[in-house]
């Protein structure tokens, strides 16, 4: 069987081009299918280990994996950093080497630590899939976010760098510390999409500026041509660490609330990559709304990871899937 | 080639008379920049109008190659006490030996701190014992390097130590500071201060900008070293005391102190080969080789640092010599220690950053390296070849090309951005007292 993925690991979306997102998306669209059948099962992976080593907490994206290994009929193992030698103080390396040497197939990693599943990845023959690397990136996130998007507002027979062309996209919330969002710009942009990031100056520096994108401090002046509001999480730590003075006044200024969402688009798509604070980044009855597609990034994102498993692992593409 | 064999410390090798011969004799101190012959004598440079009688001189053929006054880094780790994973003094001196270096600064956060009289008599004693080249310790700004408590800065000059800095760690607090300043003036050393104010510095492992945005690692902005420079600025000018700010690493630094020398503030600065040779662009694959503190900036800091060293407003090169175990340096980026080895790599660096571009010419450079941070030490003996000065001499090959290997490396670490570079330009001779410790 021919492979068609390129590489041995998926660490990052901003060295991909757009024909390596557009395979991962057929790919994953193929497996959308299967996940609609009675038996939501294929054997592509059997035989094959998988590793879901997860160094900060994670309930939806460690179970999203575990799943899509599953599916895939691969032997899954979950290891949680509370339950890990790391708090025993072994290295990262050692514990890379350790899970190699009993042959696994691939190594699922989230981390604290931006960089740690390149770290990873230079140090072992086993594929690694980054599950989120501090503030650096979040690729199958990204994946399913634009393969959300493309499934609504997606050209279907654009060529892969313009499938998402003249679709505007607004990022809104604490972009600094996001890795989503790092992996958004890049997948979005790489698809044609026109990005503006929004949120607090101290949360979101001109340097953004720099990866292609728009940069705003005026929720309200970017609502009115936004295709897609993606909301990001804001977090209570950021508080303590002067980046903002109160979450009352985050809401003031960021917060998607019925007073903004009248003035957006009817059509408009309302994302978020959870987990949601509701009442904060987003009004709580606009998340369970009928704009909003919160949980079917939830369930793209199953149909992505297997894609990513499979194709990581020597799959054909879409043909293998249904053939 | 190389160390001699069953050299053990610097006074086994024997007290040479020396003529070093149709060298290129590039002497800053005393504005020389000639070919000529130059003659060790007892461990002196000696008059070669009025040479000794019945001497035997053996003579080095220096011809094409470039001597100078021995070279003096003043910013070097050699870990000992306390780190000898990492580096030890014998291990150390011999990476500055073959690198051209005749004396080296030891900074004081070894375990425990060189913040007491027994630990310089310690260090000093383990250099009489196992040291290739001359080691001056520095003794600690602040008790453990805390930043609370003054330490004991009489004794610790007392017991031989040539400068007072928490280099590692920044004094936070402006009063410490002031006072350590007012303290350390009555006894004829100069504060050297590593510049990072922690609460704008933060977590932060590279420098904050483009880089750090798209590798997600956190910032450690330039303001933070800049504030600190410029706090350095205000109390020696309020104090009247010297202070050198280590390893200056940005545009906002340079412009500081050279606002600060225009008004005659005793303050200086100096450069390391890491800042002008290499940008954040290079952390781009989380190598931890490419990971020390203050941060590898951009290529406007660069600049701005070249232009310091042309106009004389960074008047010292040094190279932060910092070791580390390997594997402690291969760990995620955010967790591994700040730092990488300099010795033996950065004459060259020097000079393929610095001459081959004429930001300086060569006179401009090795004052840098010699009489400069000689002036700065008070080490009156040294950084000059006039008549009666120590024997410390380096010869040069300017055009020899060399390789950078790692594993080839004295020192006992291996972290090093700059293994596989091909430079060129290397020390084939070093010596200090009269006596050789190295040749090529």
């Amino acid at each position: 069987m021919k492979s068609a993925w390129k590489h041995k690991d998926l660490i990052a979306i901003r060295p991909l081009d757009a024909a390596e997102i557009a395979l991962l998306h057929d790919t994953a669209r193929a497996f959308k299918e299967v996940l609609s059948r009675p038996i939501k099962k294929v054997p592509s992976l059997r035989g094959k280990t998988v590793i879901n080593l997860f160094v900060e907490p994670s309930t939806r994206t460690r179970t999203s994996f575990e799943l899509a290994a599953k599916r895939l009929s691969a032997d899954v193992v979950s290891i949680a950093s509370e339950s890990s030698s790391f708090k025993k103080g072994e290295t990262l390396k050692d514990t890379g080497l350790n899970l190699q040497a009993m042959n696994s197939d691939i190594i699922i990693l989230r981390h604290p630590a931006a960089g740690a599943p390149q770290f990873l990845a230079e140090r072992l023959k086993a594929g690694v899939i980054n599950a989120g690397d501090g503030a650096h990136e979040h690729p199958t996130q990204a994946l399913l976010d634009t393969f959300t998007i493309l499934e609504k507002l997606g050209n279907v027979s654009a060529p892969p760098d313009k499938k998402l062309a003249g679709i505007k996209i607004a990022i809104v919330g604490d972009i600094l510390f996001s890795r989503v969002a790092r992996s958004d710009i890049w997948a979005m942009t790489k698809l044609g999409a026109e990005v503006t990031l929004v949120g607090p100056t101290t949360l979101l520096p001109d340097t953004f500026r720099e990866l292609g994108v728009k940069v705003s401090h005026r929720i309200d002046d970017v609502l009115a041509e936004a295709h897609v509001i993606m909301l990001l999480r804001i977090q209570h730590e950021r508080q303590k660490q002067q980046l903002f003075p109160s979450l009352g006044e985050y809401v003031s200024l960021f917060g998607l609330t019925h007073e903004r969402f009248k003035r957006c688009r009817p059509d408009v798509l309302i994302m978020h990559p959870g987990p949601i604070n509701r009442g904060v980044e987003i009004a709580s009855e606009l998340a369970d709304g009928v704009n909003s597609v919160i949980l079917q990034q939830v369930s793209n994102g199953l149909a992505v990871r297997m894609a990513a498993l499979y194709l990581l692992t020597g799959g054909n593409g879409p043909q293998g899937v249904n053939s | 080639m190389s160390i001699p064999t069953g050299l053990q410390k610097l006074t086994d090798a024997p007290v040479e008379s020396l003529c070093i011969h149709g060298g290129r004799i590039v002497d800053p101190a005393n504005k020389r920049d000639e070919v000529g012959d130059l003659y060790l004598h007892d461990g002196k440079v000696v008059n070669p109008n009025d040479l000794p009688q019945g001497v035997n001189w053996r003579t080095l053929n220096a011809r094409g190659h470039i001597v100078t006054p021995g070279l003096i880094d003043l910013h070097v780790h050699l870990r000992e006490p306390g780190q000898s994973s990492k580096e030890t003094i014998a291990t150390g001196t011999r990476a500055a030996a073959a690198g051209g270096f005749t004396t080296v600064v030891a900074m004081p956060n070894t375990a425990p701190k060189a913040d007491g009289a027994a630990t310089i008599a310690w260090i000093l004693q383990r250099a009489a014992e196992t040291a290739l080249v001359n080691v001056y310790p520095t003794g600690c700004i602040s008790q453990n390097m805390a930043g609370e408590l003054l330490a004991p800065i009489g004794s610790l000059v007392k017991a031989g130590a040539i400068a007072i800095t928490d280099d590692g760690a920044c004094v936070q607090n402006n009063e410490l500071m002031r006072r350590a300043l007012e303290y350390t003036k009555m006894f004829d050393v100069p504060i050297f201060d590593h510049c990072q104010d922690y609460a704008l510095s933060g977590g932060g492992v590279m420098n904050e900008g483009h880089w750090s945005t798209i590798l997600g690692l956190p910032g450690w902005p330039a303001i933070a070293e800049e504030v600190i420079v410029s706090r350095n600025a205000m109390l020696s000018e309020l104090t009247g005391a010297a202070v050198h700010c280590q390893h200056l690493s940005s545009v906002g630094s340079v412009r500081i102190i050279r606002e600060a020398k225009q008004r005659g503030v005793r303050i200086s600065g100096e450069a390391t080969p890491h800042h002008i040779a290499l940008t954040d662009s290079d952390c781009q694959g989380y190598d931890t080789n490419y990971k020390m503190n203050p941060p590898l900036r951009t290529h406007r800091d660069q600049e701005a640092l070249l232009e310091g060293l042309s106009d004389g407003t960074i008047e010292i090169l040094a190279s932060d010599h910092a070791p580390h175990c390997e594997f402690e340096k291969e760990v995620e980026f955010n967790y591994a220690p700040f730092g990488i080895l300099g010795l033996e790599t950065e004459l060259a660096i020097f000079i393929q950053k610095l001459i081959e571009p004429q930001v300086l010419d060569w006179s401009g450079m090795i004052e840098k390296l010699t009489i400069n941070p000689a002036k700065l030490l008070n080490l009156h003996t040294k950084g000059s070849l006039a008549i009666g000065k120590d024997a410390d001499v380096t010869v040069i090959d300017p055009n020899l090309e060399w390789r950078v290997d790692k594993n080839q490396s004295y020192s006992k670490s291996r972290n090093t951005p700059f293994h596989g570079w091909n430079l060129r330009g290397r020390a084939t001779t070093t010596i200090i007292g009269g006596r050789i410790v190295f040749s090529l």
